[in-house]
């Protein structure tokens, strides 16, 4: 284990800097955090987590695929690929660096897989931080998230004084090396761990009964009655998908300037009316079949192709952003556990 | 205030005014209020909630549940019913169908301004007087009401209900001194360029969302164009920055002289992007070439962009030449 003074994180996140982009989780002046690139003068946010997840940086919302040039009768077509530059991002709580994993069962290990979002996980380097103050919309525990123990390359933990840093990967171990830190002694976080799960244990939803949500009762879960009265106030906005750390869907879309073409992709919600639609139009017709298909994909079709993972990881941001404050929570709860 | 719009709430049903009621559903916590339809004297005694966090406006599901069978009561506060007015003036709501119980109200409360003073991991609260008392994983805390207002009730407009068949509480009155279009004055004292660097700032944090959209009582389109693949500009995500100011300049103008500054619109941005500054900036421009006008005040006047008179001026005349209405 390393340690670095608190007083000196700055000078730490000045070096790595010079070697490749660092992101680190600051204010934005709006009463949110988010990940932004470090530059002298910046400092850590106070806040839990950021507004929008850790996904966007290697699953960004709009990215460029290729362009096409027309001139006469030619068309030139350009290849834009820019996720080659190797970045670190510091300050990735438990849950987010989770989420990666159930990106990488969709976007690395299902064949094909996505050239994109795989050049930028082989280029990212990711250094977790304990979340020391857990707010009462987490409730990453009851997917089995340690928050006092993230993943990662690096994982770290904040105290008063100092920040410690063990290396969990090659990669890590050789960022840590390369930083010249102060050695620590091992049990320097436990401490702050046993408090963190203090916290943690008092979670409101931290052990969320999932009973009933599997491969099994599918068909039972779908046909349930009760989703007509849980979507009934869903304003069809995308909010809970885009903050979502999980959610992976996209849509291929083209804009055409005059001169040329470009070709992107961005994020899609099944929020969305025009959501996957086909020439025979669509078969999610109102908001109860849009609603239903995000908590269905999270809880049930996600862990029935995925050897049972679930497909949240309890960061509680839609908790927090929903419009009209329903949420994965309040269907778990109305259609699991013992209610199921 | 709650005990009294529950008993209101069981009283249509079970004497047959209305045969459902659209309130608001209690959350796993105190400040996350649905909102939601109830049918039966259980269903409002168990889970009909009335507190400082019913800040969703229920006007808009109003054109969808007026459509259905039967009379459905509805409670609005005074921002709401201004909402409420507007889309029965454009003919979205079946008057007749909606019972309409008027609220007095003394401002909203958000758990995202709570959150911003650094008050975290709260899992119950309570109204007390003046103050909130709070029950968090890190202990207890009191904020006052006044400290944890939504930025809307900060700058209200009016107390006044504009609509209703009863009340419940006394109706206020309108508020000129409210203060609404102080930052809008600062924007306009900017040069252009800082003007700009203002909007882009903002506009570059939106995620295309929608949320704005899609609680707007004033955008209440059966299909926007945005999401009509037909319309050419369908956008999900914005490609530029050109489309990502697109979206909101052509928002901001589809609903001006019918948006109320309810301000629905910002509460819900997930982005915390202050749109009610764009909305106000219309506002006031309106107030200014065509006269005071506040959308939903009234059933009789024409929205001012929707109307045209002989003595209209040129905006772009006005504006261009230097001078003044
Ligand atoms: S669940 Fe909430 S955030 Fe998600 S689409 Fe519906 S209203 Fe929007
Ligand atoms: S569904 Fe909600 S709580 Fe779960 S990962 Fe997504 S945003 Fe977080
Ligand atoms: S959900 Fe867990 S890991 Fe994520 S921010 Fe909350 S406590 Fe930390
Ligand atoms: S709610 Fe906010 S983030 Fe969402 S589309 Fe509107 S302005 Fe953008
Ligand atoms: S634009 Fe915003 S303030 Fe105006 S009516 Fe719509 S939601 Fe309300």
């Amino acid at each position: 284990m390393k340690k670095v003074f608190a007083a000196d994180i700055y000078k730490v996140f000045a070096k790595v800097s010079q070697k490749s982009k660092l992101y680190i989780p600051a204010d934005d002046g709006v009463s949110q955090a988010r990940f932004l690139p470090y530059m002298e003068g910046m400092t850590l946010t106070e806040k839990l987590n950021t507004g929008r997840s850790a996904k966007d940086l290697f699953f960004p919302q709009v990215e460029n695929l290729l362009k096409f040039k027309v001139s006469g009768k030619q068309i030139e077509i350009v290849d834009q690929r820019d996720e080659v530059e190797s970045f670190v991002i510091f300050g990735v709580r438990a849950c987010d660096c989770r989420s990666f994993d159930i990106l990488d069962n969709v976007f690395l290990y299902d064949e094909p897989a996505d050239t994109f979002y795989k050049t930028r996980r082989a280029n990212g380097l990711v250094i977790t931080l304990a979340c020391n103050a857990p707010e009462e919309t987490c409730f990453c525990t009851a997917f089995g998230i340690d928050p006092a123990d993230p993943a990662g390359d690096i994982t770290a933990w904040k105290m008063a004084d100092a920040f410690y840093f063990r290396g969990n990967t090659d990669k890590g171990n050789a960022l840590l090396a390369e930083l010249e830190l102060v050695e620590a002694d091992e049990e320097a976080a436990h401490q702050q761990q046993e408090a963190i799960r203090a916290i943690a244990e008092k979670l409101p939803f931290g052990k969320l009964d999932l009973t009933g949500f599997d491969k099994e009762h599918l068909m039972e879960k779908f046909k349930d009655p009760r989703w007509a009265e849980l979507s009934e106030s869903c304003l069809g906005c995308g909010t809970c998908t885009f903050v979502c750390p999980t959610c992976q869907c996209y849509d291929i879309r083209e804009f055409n300037n005059g001169k040329e073409i470009q070709r992107f992709r961005c994020w899609d919600s099944c929020m969305y009316s025009d959501f996957t639609m086909m020439a025979h139009g669509t078969n999610r017709p109102t908001q109860k079949e849009r609603f239903r298909q995000r908590f269905m994909h999270k809880l049930v079709y996600y862990p029935s192709n995925y050897g049972g993972v679930y497909g949240c990881v309890g960061c509680g941001r839609c908790l927090q952003k929903c419009p009209v404050h329903t949420n994965i929570v309040k269907v778990a709860k109305t259609l699991g556990g013992e209610n199921k | 205030m709650r005990e009294m719009i529950k008993a209101k709430a069981i009283e249509l049903l079970e004497n047959g005014t209305v045969n459902r009621v659209l309130g608001w559903k209690a959350g796993e916590f105190f400040y996350d209020l649905t909102p939601g339809i109830f049918t039966s004297r259980e269903e409002i005694e168990e889970t009909f909630e009335y507190s400082v966090f019913s800040a969703a406006n229920l006007s808009k599901y109003l054109i969808a549940e007026s459509r259905k069978e039967g009379k459905i009561a509805v409670f609005l506060k005074p921002c709401d019913s201004y909402s409420f007015q507007q889309l029965l003036k454009e003919h979205r709501i079946w008057r007749d169908r909606v019972y309409v119980v008027g609220i007095a109200c003394d401002g909203m409360c958000s758990m995202d301004v709570i959150r911003d003073k650094g008050i975290t991991g709260v899992t119950a609260v309570e109204e007390d007087g003046e103050n909130l008392k709070l029950t968090t994983l890190y202990g207890d805390k009191t904020i006052a009401k006044a400290d944890a207002l939504l930025e809307r009730c900060v700058h209200c407009k009016s107390r006044k209900v504009v609509v209703f068949d009863e009340m419940i509480g006394e109706n206020g009155e309108e508020i000129p001194d409210s203060h609404r279009f102080d930052m809008v004055e600062k924007l306009e004292a900017m040069t252009p360029e800082e003007r700009f660097a203002f909007w882009r700032g903002e506009l570059s944090r939106c995620i295309r969302c929608n949320a704005c959209r899609n609680v707007c009582p004033a955008c209440s389109c059966e299909k926007c164009v945005f999401d009509n693949d037909k319309s050419g500009i369908a956008q999900k995500a914005a490609a530029s920055d050109f489309e990502e100011n697109n979206f909101h300049i052509i928002r901001a103008f589809h609903v001006a002289s019918r948006c109320t500054d309810c301000g629905e619109c910002s509460r819900v941005c997930p982005q915390n992007i202050p749109l009610h500054l764009l909305n106000r900036k219309f506002i006031r421009d309106i107030n200014e070439l065509y006269g005071e006008y506040q959308a939903g005040s009234d059933m009789d006047t024409k929205p001012p962009l929707m109307n045209f008179t002989t003595d209209d001026c040129e905006p772009s005349v006005v504006y261009e030449r230097g001078g003044k209405v």
